[in-house]
């Protein structure tokens, strides 16, 4: 019987199976116990070195997989584009292959551009973990997200899920929609048109996946809503009139929360306060922004855990 | 037992294993000289997974015959473990649960079988990071021998001199669908590992 995950890597959910994801939301729920203890750290990787390579800004991305891998006792090193080698031109092969030259057992990557990870995993032996490329994939914030909503209910079969804001350029849309999916959750896409897919994949997944441009549609009956951050240095191209009209047609303000009483709101932060979300409900009650950081570190812990089984040759 | 066992013996049955708990029960009274005031500063801790209901089992024998009843907690050792590197997949991480603070008190470590020593020494390190016991002491219901690290057990059910290429099979009926202590033989597999 096959206990452990079916990959090497994380590159992305879309072939995840379910086992596979609540084996790792499972595993995180364990190591999230250690984060609750006076001493914060086990000695699981001790010998393995894990590089952060980030290619783009990062701030809780890169500390949340920093800390993780610290609290694991791993050795860590961290690669930032800017002050690097690769300001003076060098190729993302040529700076992957000069880090596994060191013996690195992993490589944390975050790129600009999709496929990236998978790119790397053709040039180097590490076992290759998805921290954000381009608008891709975000893996790890869609199992920190389903681990966020898998306490507060008790599966995420059955329950409707809606995803609110720029779903067209956002990696974590993506991997939500894969995972959520496939973990049988009924997904609702939300957004102005030009920030919506023109077409979506026919995927056999357990959910079932819907689009509207209407707030109100996306949350009746919701049980969860998402919003996503409006990349506010990427208007430059203007998809959509004005900051105040997005927060008037898509922002989640108070009146949602009066209407709809059950209604849990999330966000991958940093939340622009005011646009995706009405300043007051990032701090109700209901919006468990917070806890998803936190559970950031535990599922990034257990996806370093399981996968760095795969580093060793068989 | 697991696919390819061979049986060699039957080391303990169902009758065996209750006599055995109820008179390690009685040694560990003993010598914690167990009253209702002592419970506060005593703790049973079993070992994922079978280790677990061993010490369920101890504790529930000593509320019944002497009406004291002592806490009970839960330990994985998985992510103390040292042979890391060796395995290809990583093993289930198992829930730690222990609702009470460790520090002082006079810890029974509980376990179904002692053999290389390994598992204990994770188990301690496991519990060195969650407090500072006044004692550790350990329990197994069977000694298999072959160390390989300086350990030894307090309170052993039985000790069973044992090969390499032999494994004990505990089975409780808490977890398992059968009863009793079984030494059996493992065939190696194509790659030399045993199954």
């Amino acid at each position: 019987m096959n206990t452990g995950l079916d990959h090497r890597h994380l590159l992305g959910l879309s072939d995840y199976s379910a086992r596979e994801i609540n084996l790792i939301l499972e595993t995180a729920r364990r190591f999230r116990d250690i984060l609750n203890r006076p001493i914060k750290k086990v000695p699981t990787l001790r010998g393995i070195t894990v590089v952060n390579l980030f290619f783009e800004s990062s701030t809780r991305t890169r500390i949340s997989f920093e800390l993780a891998e610290k609290r694991l006792s791993a050795d860590t090193v961290n690669f930032s584009a800017s002050g690097s080698s690769v300001s003076k031109g060098e190729s993302l092969k040529d700076t992957a292959q000069n880090i596994e030259a060191m013996k690195i057992d992993m490589v944390v990557v975050r790129h600009e551009s999709p496929g990236a990870p998978h790119f790397l995993t053709q040039c180097v032996d590490a076992v290759v973990i998805n921290a954000g490329d381009g608008a891709h994939e975000h893996p790890t914030q869609a199992l920190l997200d389903m681990l966020t909503i898998s306490d507060r209910f008790d599966s995420l079969s059955g329950l409707n899920v809606s995803i609110v804001g720029d779903i067209l350029h956002s990696r974590v849309a993506r991997s939500n929609i894969h995972g959520l999916l496939t973990m049988g959750a009924n997904v609702t896409i939300c957004g102005p048109q030009s920030l919506l897919p023109v077409h979506l994949e026919k995927m056999p997944r357990a959910g079932s996946l819907r689009i509207t441009n209407r707030l109100e549609e996306a949350l009746e009956g919701c049980d969860v809503a998402m919003a996503l951050r409006i990349q506010l240095e990427r208007q430059g191209r203007s998809l959509f009139p004005s900051m105040r009209e997005y927060h008037e047609q898509f922002g989640i303000q108070m009146h949602h929360l009066d209407r709809y009483k059950d209604l849990i709101v999330m966000h991958p932060g940093p939340v622009n306060r005011g646009v995706e979300l009405a300043s007051e409900v990032v701090d109700h009650e209901r919006a468990v922004i917070l806890n998803q950081v936190t559970n950031g570190v535990a599922v990034r812990m257990s996806v370093l855990y399981l996968l760095s089984g795969q580093s060793s040759p068989e | 037992m697991e696919p390819n066992d061979v049986i060699k013996a039957q080391l303990m049955d169902a009758q065996d294993l209750e006599r055995t708990l109820n008179r390690m029960a009685r040694q560990i009274v003993e010598m914690f000289n167990l009253d209702e005031s002592r419970a506060s500063s005593f703790a049973l801790i079993g070992m994922q997974s079978r280790g677990v209901h061993i010490a369920a089992r101890i504790r529930q024998i000593i509320l019944d015959v002497d009406g004291i009843d002592v806490p009970l907690g839960i330990l994985d050792a998985t992510m103390y473990r040292d042979d890391f590197r060796l395995r290809f997949k990583q093993p289930v991480v198992r829930e730690t649960k222990i609702d009470f603070d460790i520090d002082g008190r006079d810890i029974v470590l509980v376990d179904d079988v002692l053999f290389t020593g390994r598992t204990t020494r994770a188990g301690l390190d496991a519990l060195t990071d969650l407090g500072r016991p006044a004692s550790v002491h350990f329990l197994v219901l069977i000694d298999r021998g072959l160390r390989e690290l300086p350990i030894k057990a307090d309170f052993v059910g039985k000790r069973v001199p044992t090969l390499p290429g032999e494994e004990v099979r505990v089975r409780l009926s808490e977890m398992d669908d059968k009863e009793g202590i079984w030494l059996v033989e493992r065939p190696f597999n194509a790659n030399n590992e045993r199954s």
